[in-house]
């Protein structure tokens, strides 16, 4: 019977994971603050309607920090998924399947936000 | 055996019961994929629904204003509170802090409380007084 310790698998290097921790982190802090101003907003417009949101969004004031917000959104909730993932996925394929998606869906997701709210943002100069 | 109730029990596989810090760890992760699987979706259609022009923006908004979807937003609403209130906590206790028994159960059993006391005023506000007036 052999005594040796089992390979452990390529892993990022220590302090990688010191640096995620923390960029996980700042993260979180930026999408709450950017989703507190993103719900005031909201709150504060007369209406929902597609003439008053187009010209919310055609300001670079509500442009700006509704692009910083689609950003550390998307990548808060990557982060978050393949953290639930990693934790109830034990099978290397079945983890590498999951982990795909999510980074498919979200930087897809997240490109269709970003174009969608440039777009809005451009017409204002056309 | 007589066991101390102030001292913390440890889980075992079949030895432990539920108490309000495991039900807000494990809503956590539930309200965040919640909020990240629905929330995102809705996000993006509400976006590209915005830039299609007003026929997308009205397939988006009929869907958005059926009143079944109504629970779809207040559930999105109180997986918003329950996930922040949840992730300031996280924060506390990554100081270090707010991990004895008693102080640890207190604010688990405190997100629980606000987060349904938030979503009841904010939609009690949207459908009240915002939408009757």
């Amino acid at each position: 019977m052999s005594t040796q310790a089992p390979a452990i698998p390529a892993a990022a290097p220590a302090h990688d994971a010191a640096h995620h921790w923390g960029l996980e982190r700042m993260l979180s802090v930026g999408t709450l603050l950017l989703f507190v101003w993103f719900f005031v907003s909201l709150w504060r417009l007369p209406g929902l309607d597609l003439q008053t949101v187009s010209e919310w969004l055609k300001h670079p004031l509500a442009a700006g920090p509704m692009l910083l917000l689609i950003v550390t959104a998307f990548l808060h909730l990557k982060h978050g998924l393949v953290v639930v993932v990693e934790d109830y996925v034990h099978t290397v394929g079945g983890r590498f399947a999951w982990v795909f998606v999510i980074n498919a869906l979200s930087l897809a997701g997240g490109t269709l936000a970003l174009l969608a709210v440039l777009k809005l943002a451009v017409a204002a100069s056309a | 055996m007589s066991r101390n109730p102030e001292r913390p029990l440890s889980p075992h596989l079949t030895i432990w019961k539920w108490g309000p810090h495991m039900l807000v760890s494990i809503l956590h992760r539930i309200t965040g994929a919640g909020l990240a699987v629905v929330g995102g979706a809705l996000f993006v259609w509400w976006l590209v629904a915005a830039a299609g022009g007003a026929e997308a923006y009205a397939t988006f908004a009929g869907w958005a204003t059926w009143k079944w979807s109504l629970i779809v937003w207040i559930g999105l609403t109180w997986a918003f509170f329950q996930h922040t209130l949840s992730g300031l906590r996280h924060f506390v206790m990554d100081t270090g802090a707010g991990f004895e028994l008693h102080t640890n159960k207190f604010w688990a059993l405190m997100t629980l409380v606000w987060a349904v006391l938030l979503t009841a005023a904010v939609w009690a506000y949207i459908l009240v007084w915002r939408l009757a007036a």
